[in-house]
């Protein structure tokens, strides 16, 4: 006899239904269609970052260092551009530097073999104190003239759609490409699945680790792009922040395992929804910041018990590294 | 008569002698007494500065200001960046209470962590000041803004641009924990006290966060676009509420207020483009510059650590259109670190 089961992508899907279904009834101006793209806007960088994040989890990893790559390169070509260097140059220079830092990454994952969390961890560091000690003069880099126009990346719309909207579509198209119809995708989910088993078919699994890993740093440079263009400035103590619990917080909600091999691009978007729907009605209905902490807890363990309760898991279902 | 005469010879000749007499002595230099020791109470002194973290306007100005100050007399300054950790800071300022300096500057985190710890230090024979964040130890000396103050100012100047308007305005406050944002939306309440028609139709915290001050301004906009005026907390963070403003359109018609340090690129460049309506600024350059005048005050006097207390709160510069072209209304960091 086959059991229909919910999986955490569905439970999650079917709270977010829930409470947009209850914001849209009870909360004046929450269905409107300039809210539902503010609600779409507020969490698009968040997004962005969430697809970097599912990349690497899906290939059995995980990247701490996410946040670095969003405030320091970012953070570079503001303070270039203000230091008086032409925009073009100082991105080319954001990008080399993203790229180093994701070799640097893969490098000492694939090959140096430190499990991920601890090498992302110390990397992130290392190159957000890198930024602070030697790279930027003040921690919040402001806008300066020679970024002129840049400000579209963020701000604005296109077709009458928030750009930031469109620029987390393009990164979704851009992943779910990589993801699903390239060959690098079925073998970042192969690794996921058994690195063991990957490796032993002839799957180059060093290498493609180390891809994952430059692959998020650049997305997360672009995040960080998009989010200083919205903000007219890079306040590179982001890096302080809990934004990477929020990360992480969208792709485990949208059932992005972290024992890897699962999920993909819709995930993370249905993850990025609920998140952006909560936060959204939230400040909508004014709740204090003390509230809103209460509600995003109780409505996470809810989908977390929710999971567990209806896939209760047993040595068939666990896998080795799981969190 | 004749005695008479005589005597004004006497004195005219006194007087005379005394004429070229004086600049003789004018010649032989006037020892000024209180010199000497003000300079051998201050060399080789150590001051300690605790900001809550370096890198940012106001700790690198209120550091660059200082160390121009102090540096010539032979005082030694010293730096223990916490970086936003409230417990580094904590341990720093215990290890700085062991390491006995003559001075401790202090930039609290919030009001309470580090209290007991500067009472000890004052005990201890160290001097306090506390700059811009005070704690509920009231220490030798506190510098910084009135917090209240600029909730006030803010909001009466939100308030007035709201006349004739729909009345509605929103707050964008800091982090909860922070005694600049409790005291300034204390400042805030204390307006709206006053003024029954004003509607908050949103206060929120966005944690000193550009990219959360703009998510929260945009939905309160599309919610209330007719709203009037927006008081935020601090300029750092209000350039995402501006940048919110501007995007749906309401730069000039949303009367955005906040406050900051008054340098150049996050104050006055932002106001002289229409992002902010008025920037309360606490000018940092003049905060350092009273910071060393307490510091070479106090160990000048010799006055026990902690038996005199006062406070010198700064007077706030309101940026405005009128006066954010000037030259003297905002700083530029690197011309204070020359």
């Amino acid at each position: 006899m086959k059991r229909f089961r919910f999986n955490q992508q569905e439970i999650v899907f079917a709270v977010f239904a829930v409470l947009f279904l209850a914001f849209s009834i009870f909360l004046r101006g929450f269905l409107t269609p300039e809210n539902m793209l503010t609600l779409l806007q507020n969490v698009a960088v968040l997004g962005i970052l969430g697809l970097a994040m599912a990349l690497v989890v899906i290939g059995r990893g995980i990247d701490i260092s996410l946040i670095a790559a969003l405030a320091v390169p970012p953070g570079l070509v503001l303070q270039m551009v203000q230091n008086g260097h032409s925009l073009p140059a100082s991105l080319l220079t954001a990008v080399l530097l993203t790229i180093a830092f994701g070799l640097v990454n893969g490098w000492l994952i694939a090959y140096a073999e430190v499990p991920s969390l601890f090498a992302t961890l110390a990397t992130g560091l290392l190159l957000a104190g890198l930024g602070q000690a030697a790279l930027f003069q003040l921690d919040v880099v402001q806008w300066s003239d020679g970024m002129q126009g840049f400000e579209r990346l963020g701000q604005g719309t296109i077709l009458g759609v928030p750009t930031s909207i469109v620029m987390f579509a393009i990164a979704c198209v851009v992943v779910a490409f990589l993801l699903r119809q390239t060959r690098w995708g079925a073998y970042i989910y192969a690794i996921g699945d058994n690195p063991y088993a990957a490796r032993v078919t002839g799957i180059p699994s060093r290498p493609i680790i180390v891809l994952q890993y430059v692959v998020a740093a650049q997305i997360g440079c672009f995040a960080g792009l998009v989010m200083a263009a919205s903000v007219n400035s890079m306040p590179t103590r982001v890096f302080n922040s809990t934004l990477i619990y929020d990360v992480i917080l969208v792709v485990v909600l949208g059932g992005i395992g972290l024992s890897g091999g699962r999920g993909g691009v819709l995930n993370v978007i249905i993850g990025t929804l609920l998140i952006g729907t909560m936060l959204n009605g939230m400040t909508i209905m004014d709740i204090s910041y003390a509230g809103q902490n209460l509600v995003k807890g109780v409505v996470l363990l809810l989908a977390v018990i929710t999971d567990s309760f209806l896939n209760p898991r047993n040595e068939e279902t666990a896998q080795q590294g799981d969190i | 008569m004749k005695y008479a005469v005589r005597t004004a010879k006497v004195i005219a000749a006194a007087l005379g002698l005394a004429a070229i007499a004086a600049p003789a002595l004018a010649q032989q230099g006037l020892d000024e007494p209180f010199q000497k020791p003000f300079k051998e109470a201050l060399a080789g002194k150590t001051v300690a500065y605790v900001p809550v973290a370096m890198n940012f306007d106001l700790t690198e100005g209120w550091y660059a200001g200082m160390k121009k100050e102090l540096e010539p007399l032979g005082v030694k300054f010293e730096i223990r960046d916490p970086n936003w950790n409230t417990n580094a800071g904590a341990q720093a300022v215990t290890s700085l209470i062991s390491e006995k300096p003559a001075v401790m500057v202090i930039h609290n985190p919030d009001v309470q962590t580090y209290a007991k710890l500067l009472q000890r230090a004052e005990n201890e024979g160290i001097y306090v000041i506390q700059i811009n964040m005070g704690s509920a130890y009231r220490s030798s000396a506190f510098v910084g803004a009135n917090w209240i103050e600029i909730g006030e100012k803010d909001t009466e100047a939100v308030v007035k641009a709201c006349q004739g308007k729909s009345n509605k305005i929103a707050i964008v406050q800091g982090a909860l924990s922070a005694a600049a944002s409790a005291y300034t939306l204390k400042g805030v309440e204390n307006v709206l006290a006053k003024h029954p028609e004003i509607k908050v139709v949103s206060s929120q915290a966005a944690d000193w966060d550009a990219a959360k001050a703009k998510a929260i301004t945009q939905t309160v906009l599309k919610q209330n676009p007719d709203l009037c005026g927006i008081v935020g907390f601090w300029d750092g963070m209000d350039i995402g509420t501006a940048a919110a403003v501007k995007e749906a359109g309401l730069t000039g018609k949303v009367f955005v207020a906040t406050s900051g340090g008054g340098e150049r690129k996050g104050a006055c460049e932002l106001v002289k483009s229409g992002a902010f309506d008025l920037n309360l600024s606490y000018d940092v350059p003049t905060q350092a510059a009273q910071m060393a005048g307490t510091i070479k005050w106090l160990l000048s006097s010799g006055a026990k650590a902690g038996s005199i207390k006062g406070s010198e709160y700064t007077t706030l510069i309101p940026i405005t259109k009128e006066n954010a072209d000037s030259q003297t209304s905002c700083w530029n960091l690197s011309d204070l670190k020359k």
